[in-house]
């Protein structure tokens, strides 16, 4: 076991910092060696230097969340530890004692277990094989149902091995692989964004869990951009920006507001509501039903739905509940059978394309960003013309190159979009420099409708900023706009309604100053009430008031 | 071990340079092949590509055999850069063929300057027609375009042979599955004939114009038109169509019809050109060896029109090699297969790098 390459000493040779961390101070939770500390861990890909000489240590059974914006290293740092990438120099300290994790198997040997954003699980197969396939040891399905209901139960995350995965909810699929990396009672648990699918309800649960084993000696290193999360959780918080740390504070006495600053390096803006006014009905969805997207689609069920000139309605929901169908349906990516089940200002659209839709006012921000939302190969003026070229981009067929270069050359402005200029290649950008453009783009077409999905998806903190106060501006001028986020803070931050998907049904919408986080989240788990028998008991409440 | 790696950015240099490339690794591995085949390799090589072109017969019969190539290909580029893959192109090219021979043997002795003409669309509404077919069950049922447009073109095939071996055999032909020859309205005037000696028994004709105007007007339709800039999103975010309201079905059609009358007109070129008359087997599979021009001019005008000269003279010097080496007929086909692995090869280690790994420490 040796270390990786060069500095061999411990934290004297690490390179210093403009913004030195507090790595020589004696650590908080772990004045005995730390479980893991790294040492001048440094990493360089051919177009990044990813994480430049960071030092930092994870004590036994504490709970450290790593802050950082998109791109500042987190992710790089947790494959190091994980031993899927190997650091250009640096070296680790595992129990104070050298270590060189080469392969994710030697880091699952040592009792590092990671559970990933997305999950790698097979559908068609049941919970009890799917964990069978990544133990180590004889395949012994009885026993490990066994085990697995032990575990299961001890941990507050009810599971049934037996049931095969397709059935499960997406909090349930984050249960087994929670599960999974429990069984082999590992001694450094690290979580990459393990909140980002749960219902406020399961995250909390997931808290519990979490708080359980840290109590019980495990460490847990918590990656999240949801900064009330990381105070309610985490003992320590150490923040990254550009490959580096910059501090190392407890998250439980610093504000939000703080946390966020030190992660971006300046003032963070606020954004900025405007009274909620409403015009007239600008998109409206009657009864839609539409079969699910695939074997493990949701069906839609008689969906219904007014969106105003002027307001912002969000839909909140854990993904994989008929979003996807939702926006296929509603953007014309696949036209519903039923011409009337859809009316866009005034007219009926559904079985038109999504071509005739934007024609008649419709823009649309799509989750996906590189290979839908923009072409990835082809330069910002390319992706200008492939949804505005109604801008006066085509004359007798023939593409107006200076129409092009020009439209897209003010979205970057406008819009304070990083690039190489309106020839960069769209996959050139980072995430949120591409979905500025992205929104710029659709913006500046002066839609009557403005769809967006998830619109900061991976998005830094100062872009989803600037992405959140155009949604708003956007309304101001009296464009609808629907929000489709897995995000609750997002939709509560910017929209003036909120209604919830669940199962393939839309919950009746409320006010977003009506209801609460905690309401929002019951919803999410299909527990509202039916929109129709709302429809009818508001009707009668009114005309008892009148009578 | 050996593994491939994806670069971070492919080199766009790279991306133009690898056609040369190949073309000189091709050239390399022809000497070897020539050795091996008990030939001095020099020699060979200069029978093989440099004596076509030493005369103006050599350079007239090069053209002939790139202008139906270039043309093919053009139309078929567009399509592929859709991602529509047309394999078809020689069937499309045999309807073309008996379209236009269809017109000259019904207006054989009362024909006119507008015969000519007539045939040329013909012969393109004849490919469009049989690429149509593939259009309609791509648009309409997601069959695979590249089966559909393969099989129709045995069809295709077995359609000449009915009609030369039936209906349109020339009954002075002692029962040879041969049609009448085309009057002199029908076929294509030698250039040879607008004067200039050094033109004196050359085979070239008019039909080189329609290439030659063929070229830019694919440019303008991938490089300027908004039609080709759908193709193009098409084929490079299929998603990202769909998402910007693109029509499908409508690219589709656009696609097909267009690398189906493309290779209607030089089916026309053949039948009206140095063949003069339609016959079972007139052509030297040009509609299968356009998709090898297409892939090496990297679907670009400018890059086919180049690689469509190439693959020319690896026909003639094909058939020099038989003549003068007693090389087998296959030898030309070699060639040809040779630069299809060499440039996607190249086009692979532009892509991707190779790294050697030990044995992973597990």
């Amino acid at each position: 076991m040796m270390p990786v390459t060069g500095t061999t000493d411990t934290h004297s040779a690490t390179p210093s910092h403009d913004a030195p961390a507090r790595e020589g101070a004696p650590l908080p939770a772990a004045v005995e060696t730390p479980l893991l500390s790294l040492h001048g861990i440094r990493k360089q890909y051919p177009a990044v230097l990813a994480v430049d000489g960071v030092s930092m240590a994870f004590g036994a059974g504490e709970i450290h969340a790593v802050l950082g914006e998109n791109g500042a290293g987190k992710s790089t740092l947790m494959k190091i530890i994980y031993g899927a990438v190997r650091p250009d120099a640096g070296h680790m300290e595992w129990n104070g004692r050298p270590v060189h994790i080469g392969s994710p198997g030697e880091a699952r040997a040592l009792g590092i277990a990671m559970v990933f954003q997305h999950f790698a699980l097979f559908e068609s197969i049941t919970v009890a094989e799917n964990m069978a396939l990544a133990l180590p040891g004889k395949f012994d399905l009885k026993a490990l149902a066994r085990r697995i209901s032990e575990v299961s139960e001890r941990y507050g995350l009810p599971l049934n091995p037996a049931r095969p995965v397709h059935e499960l909810s997406v909090g349930e699929r984050q249960r087994v692989e929670i599960v999974r990396c429990l069984l082999q009672s590992p001694k450094l648990l690290i979580m990459d964004e393990p909140t980002s699918v749960l219902t406020p309800q399961a995250v909390q649960q997931l808290f519990q869990t979490l708080r359980q084993l840290s109590a019980e000696g495990t460490s847990i290193i918590y990656i999240s951009h949801k900064l009330d999360e990381i105070r309610a959780l985490c003992q320590r918080a150490t923040i990254l920006r550009g490959g580096r740390t910059i501090d190392e504070v407890d998250p439980r006495v610093e504000s939000e507001r703080r946390l966020a600053e030190l992660m971006i390096g300046r003032d963070f803006p606020e954004t900025q509501r405007r009274p909620h006014h409403t015009g007239k009905v600008a998109l409206e969805i009657m009864g839609l039903s539409v079969p699910g997207d695939g074997p493990f689609g949701t069906a839609l069920a008689k969906v219904s739905l007014q969106l105003h000139a002027g307001e912002i309605l969000g839909i909140a929901g854990i993904s994989g509940n008929g979003q996807a169908e939702l926006l296929a349906a509603l953007s014309g990516e696949r036209p519903v059978a039923d011409h009337q089940a859809i009316w866009l200002d005034g007219q009926p659209v559904g079985t038109m394309s999504a071509g005739e839709r934007r024609r008649r006012g419709l823009a649309y921000v799509p989750e996906d960003r590189l290979g839908r939302g923009a072409v990835p190969p082809m330069s910002l003026a390319d992706n200008a013309l492939l949804t505005a070229h109604r801008q006066g981009m085509v004359k007798k067929g023939l593409i107006r190159h200076a129409a092009m270069a020009a439209y897209a050359g003010e979205t970057i402005r406008q819009y304070d979009v990083r690039c190489g200029g309106t020839v960069a290649p769209a996959q050139s950008l980072s995430g949120g420099n591409l979905q500025k453009y992205i929104v710029g783009r659709e913006i500046g077409q002066a839609p009557k409708v403005m769809v967006a999905a998830q619109p900061t998806w991976g998005v830094d903190v100062a872009a989803s900023a600037l992405v959140r106060q155009r949604l708003l501006d956007l309304a101001a001028q009296g464009v609808a706009v629907l929000v489709v986020s897995e995000d609750l803070g997002e939709i509560l931050e910017v929209c003036d309604r909120v209604a919830v998907i669940a199962g393939g049904r839309l919950s009746p919408a409320r006010k977003v100053s009506e209801t609460s986080a905690d309401e929002i989240g019951r919803w999410m788990s299909g527990m509202f009430p039916d929109p129709a028998a709302e429809a009818v008991a508001v009707a009668t409440a009114a005309a008892a008031a009148t009578a | 071990m050996m593994r491939l790696v994806p670069r971070a950015e492919p080199s766009q240099r790279m991306l133009l340079v690898a056609p040369l490339l190949a073309v000189l690794l091709t050239f390399l591995a022809g000497l070897a092949v020539f050795a091996s085949l008990g030939q001095n390799p020099l020699a060979a090589f200069k029978v093989f590509f440099v004596d076509p072109l030493s005369d103006m017969n050599g350079v007239s019969e090069l053209l002939m055999k790139a202008s139906p190539l270039c043309l093919i290909a053009l139309g078929l580029a567009i399509g592929f850069r859709a991602n529509i893959w047309n394999i078809g192109a020689e069937g499309q090219m045999y309807l073309g063929g008996i379209f236009a021979t269809g017109l000259a043997i019904h207006f054989n002795e009362h024909g006119g300057a507008w015969l000519l003409p007539a045939m040329v669309v013909a012969g393109a509404v004849g490919g469009a027609l049989w690429a149509s077919i593939t259009a309609f069950f791509r648009a309409n049922f997601h069959t695979n375009e590249i089966l559909v447009s393969l099989m129709l073109t045995y069809v295709a095939d077995l359609l000449v042979k009915f009609l030369v071996y039936g209906p349109w055999q020339d009954p002075a032909a002692n029962n040879f599955p041969i049609s009448i020859n085309f009057g002199e309205d029908a076929l294509f005037t030698l250039l040879a004939t607008f004067g200039g000696d050094w033109l004196e028994g050359t085979r070239i004709n008019t039909s080189i114009f329609i290439t030659l105007v063929a070229i830019p007007l694919m440019w303008l339709f991938t490089q300027k038109s908004f039609a080709g800039f759908q193709l193009a999103v098409a084929g490079a975010a299929p998603d990202a169509a769909r998402y910007a309201g693109f029509s499908e079905k409508r690219m589709i059609w656009l696609a097909l019809l267009i690398g189906g009358a493309a290779a209607g007109i030089a089916g026309v070129t053949e039948v009206a050109g140095p063949i003069g008359n339609l016959n079972d087997r007139w052509t030297p599979g040009y509609g299968f060896t356009a998709i090898i021009v297409a892939a090496l001019g990297r679907l670009n005008a400018v890059g086919i029109a180049l690689a469509s000269l190439l693959m020319a003279l690896l026909y003639l010097g094909g058939e020099a090699a038989q003549i003068s080496l007693q090389l087998p007929k296959a030898i030309s086909q070699v060639f040809m297969g040779l630069l299809l692995i060499f440039l996607l090869g190249c086009d692979v280690l532009i892509n991707y790098r190779l790294r050697f790994e030990q044995a992973a420490a597990r």
